[in-house]
């Protein structure tokens, strides 16, 4: 079997969202250093505050005050924390019930090891320096042995109030992908494009999955095609895309390669856009040290009759 | 109230041998077997399968509609009748089994695949959590369930050495499963979040699974013994974790009641509790620790502690206690999967065979 093929793949996202009013003051308040819950239906007051009233669906409005000390519910020592976690050294996750609150609040605890740590433990907010109206203007929770805090008695009206949140997300993968595009990749690292042949319905798919589609079973016998091939269908791109160095208008083209049941996409270089055509048979370009062709660029054959690729559009 | 309900049974099951990492293949090609064996199991080709439906989600690999892709490997032309959950392949079954209640399908193909190898499965799944109060403190999947393993320790209703005692006779039972990723007994381990340690978690792994649905005589017709779905039902928690009794699980509680697992009592359970500490809260949903319940087998496949691709775990239940039943080895028997944070979402099936 081949090497298998790995690449680092980052997905990344900084997430957008707007807020409801009970989250915008919620979180408006952390801004300001004061915690804010909600009032439930049947007195209860939910910290932190929700929109909507976990058990009865009731829309919730009635903000009130809560301290920012209270009581550790439930908690687990974190002895190694990970990317994006409140603190870098080993800390307590827990819930924490804020004096006014019924309901509990989850965050890190900074404590000096798990020893110091308890169920029914009294803590306080440590605020973030910067703060921006987000729950990490939490920066954490701290140890704190003294009665519950005042309340500075806020209505939850702001000036400035947040109306949204922008939550960066990141996760790191490492990709590998499979039997039969390793096979494809490692082909084509010799120039060489290689398909797969389904043995039932015996088309030929470039580049193969793995899978005939149609058929559901596995494709296996290689088959290599081109590497000349037919332009079956084509667009002209007028914008410009990020990091991409390639002069606008260009073409970019489903090529059916000679040999191949389905067309690959690429660009199509080494000739005016506007004289492009369906039919039109071209070959790769390969530059340097490159892992697949650049663009194909026109053979000066005549083109191929409609008839030839009209199964392949 | 009485009502008609359509005969609907479990009549194959079938699986990969769940590993740690499948790095040398794509989710079709890790998928495409299982498949091939599930239709073996009934005659069926896959031409013949009225409806079809699987579970999955494309941020265990990072693979943006990975489960187009993976329809490949059913071979969906000329175009299949055919949906996708993005959760637990059980939920596919669910949607499955109210397809064929309608009288729309006479077959289901179920199946759910999980591929966590390329990722940090950890670090994934705080992506499912509340975006505005909680993800951004990025809560690994370990920490939550700590919390919840702590609350029980406090509450009394558990401790470390029982947790371990779970965790040993899963392993232990895994040995007789050949799909099982950990078969046979391990130690509890080092502190991964305490008071979870390593043993107490599940292992890390890809795999698939899927199921083969038919109703009434073509059930009879495809299976020698179906096991007959007397009743099926799912319920949710609230979502903040705080506002929960994370000692208890009264979703799993009631979708067991609408389900009908305690009109009569069961001789197997298939728990899907992936921290040992959720096998407790569970048990206790679900009546398991009540006098006349110790003659109840929990989770003789090794459950979730011994394989849990995650997306598959869940179904898996549901297949494995349909295949004891299809063996012989029970005539009714519960199946439970969950979803989301410290059992955030619950789904319980009873399954029956014909009297033997
Ligand atoms: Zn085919």
């Amino acid at each position: 079997m081949p090497e298998v093929l790995k690449a680092p793949l980052a997905v990344e996202f900084p997430f957008t969202r707007s807020l409801g009013p009970v989250q915008s003051a919620f979180l408006t308040g952390l801004r300001e250093r004061v915690v804010l819950g909600v009032k439930t239906v049947d007195s209860r007051t939910l910290v932190p505050p929700v929109e909507y009233d976990p058990v009865t669906a009731e829309e919730l409005r009635d903000l009130v005050e809560v301290a920012p000390t209270g009581t550790v519910t439930t908690w687990a020592w974190n002895h190694h924390p990970r990317r994006g976690q409140p603190l870098g050294t080993p800390f307590a996750w827990v819930l924490v019930r804020l004096d006014g609150a019924d309901t509990a609040l989850l965050h890190a605890l900074d404590a000096p090891g798990q020893d110091a740590v308890h169920t029914g433990m009294r803590v306080r907010v440590r605020w973030a320096e910067e703060r921006t109206g987000a729950i990490t203007d939490i920066a954490c929770f701290e140890p704190y042995d003294g009665e519950p805090a005042q309340r500075t008695g806020h209505t939850g009206e702001f000036e400035d109030a947040v109306t949204g949140i922008v939550a960066a997300a990141r996760l790191d993968y490492t990709y590998s992908p499979g039997r039969a595009q390793s096979a494809y990749l490692h082909a084509l690292s010799g120039r060489r494009t290689v398909g797969e042949r389904c043995p039932s319905c015996r088309k030929v798919y470039v580049p193969p999955r793995g899978a005939c589609p149609t058929c559901g079973v596995a494709t296996s016998e290689q088959v290599e095609v081109g590497p000349r091939g037919t332009v079956t269908t084509f667009c002209i791109v007028n914008i410009k895309a990020k990091n991409l160095d390639i002069e606008v208008p260009y073409v970019y083209a489903h090529i059916a390669l000679d040999g191949a049941d389905l067309a690959l996409h690429a660009r199509i270089g080494g000739m005016p856009y506007d004289q492009v055509r369906m039919g039109l048979r071209v070959e790769p370009v390969w530059t340097e040290g490159a892992r697949f062709p650049d663009h194909y660029r026109p053979t000066g054959e005549p083109d191929a009759e409609y008839d030839t690729y009209k199964e392949l559009l | 109230m009485t009502r008609e309900i359509r005969e609907i049974a479990v009549v194959a099951f079938a699986q990969t041998g769940h590993r740690r990492t499948s790095e040398e293949l794509s989710e079709v090609e890790m998928l495409m077997p299982v498949l091939h064996d599930v239709l073996a199991r009934t005659g069926l080709k896959a031409g013949d399968i009225g409806f079809t439906c699987s579970g999955s989600s494309d941020y265990l690999a990072g693979r943006a509609f990975s489960f187009t892709m993976a329809l490949d490997g059913v071979g969906a032309w000329p175009p299949i009748s055919e949906s996708h959950v993005e959760t637990d392949g059980a939920w596919a079954l669910y949607e499955a089994w109210v397809k064929l209640l309608t009288g729309e399908a006479e077959t289901a193909l179920v199946y759910a695949y999980g591929k966590t190898s390329p990722g940090d499965v950890r670090e994934v799944l705080t992506r499912q959590l509340d975006p505005y109060y909680v993800a951004p403190l990025w809560p690994d999947s370990v920490a939550l369930a700590a919390l919840q393993a702590r609350a029980l320790i406090d509450a009394g209703l558990t401790d470390e050495r029982e947790l371990a005692a779970i965790a040993a006779r899963s392993r232990t039972a895994a040995a007789a499963n050949p799909h099982a990723q950990l078969r046979g007994a391990t130690p509890p381990g080092d502190p991964l979040v305490a008071p979870l340690r390593t043993g107490d978690c599940p292992p890390i792994g890809d795999g698939a699974a899927a199921v083969v649905l038919a109703a009434g005589d073509t059930a009879r017709r495809l299976c020698d013994r179906p096991a007959w779905i007397r009743g099926l039902d799912h319920r949710i928690e609230a979502h903040s974790l705080g506002v929960r009794d994370l000692t208890d699980s009264p979703s799993t509680r009631l979708a067991a009641e609408r389900a009908g697992a305690f009109e009569l009592p069961v001789d197997t359970a298939e728990l899907h509790a992936p921290f040992t500490s959720q096998e407790v809260v569970l048990r206790r949903a679900l009546k398991l620790d009540l006098p006349g319940a110790e003659e109840v087998r929990i989770n003789p496949s090794g459950g979730a502690l011994a394989a849990n691709p995650v997306m598959a775990a869940g179904l898996i239940r549901l297949g494995e206690a349909a295949a004891r039943i299809q063996r012989g080895e029970s005539d009714r028997a519960l199946a439970h999967a969950t979803s989301g944070p410290c059992l955030q979402q619950n789904l319980v099936a009873v399954l029956e065979g014909d009297a033997q």
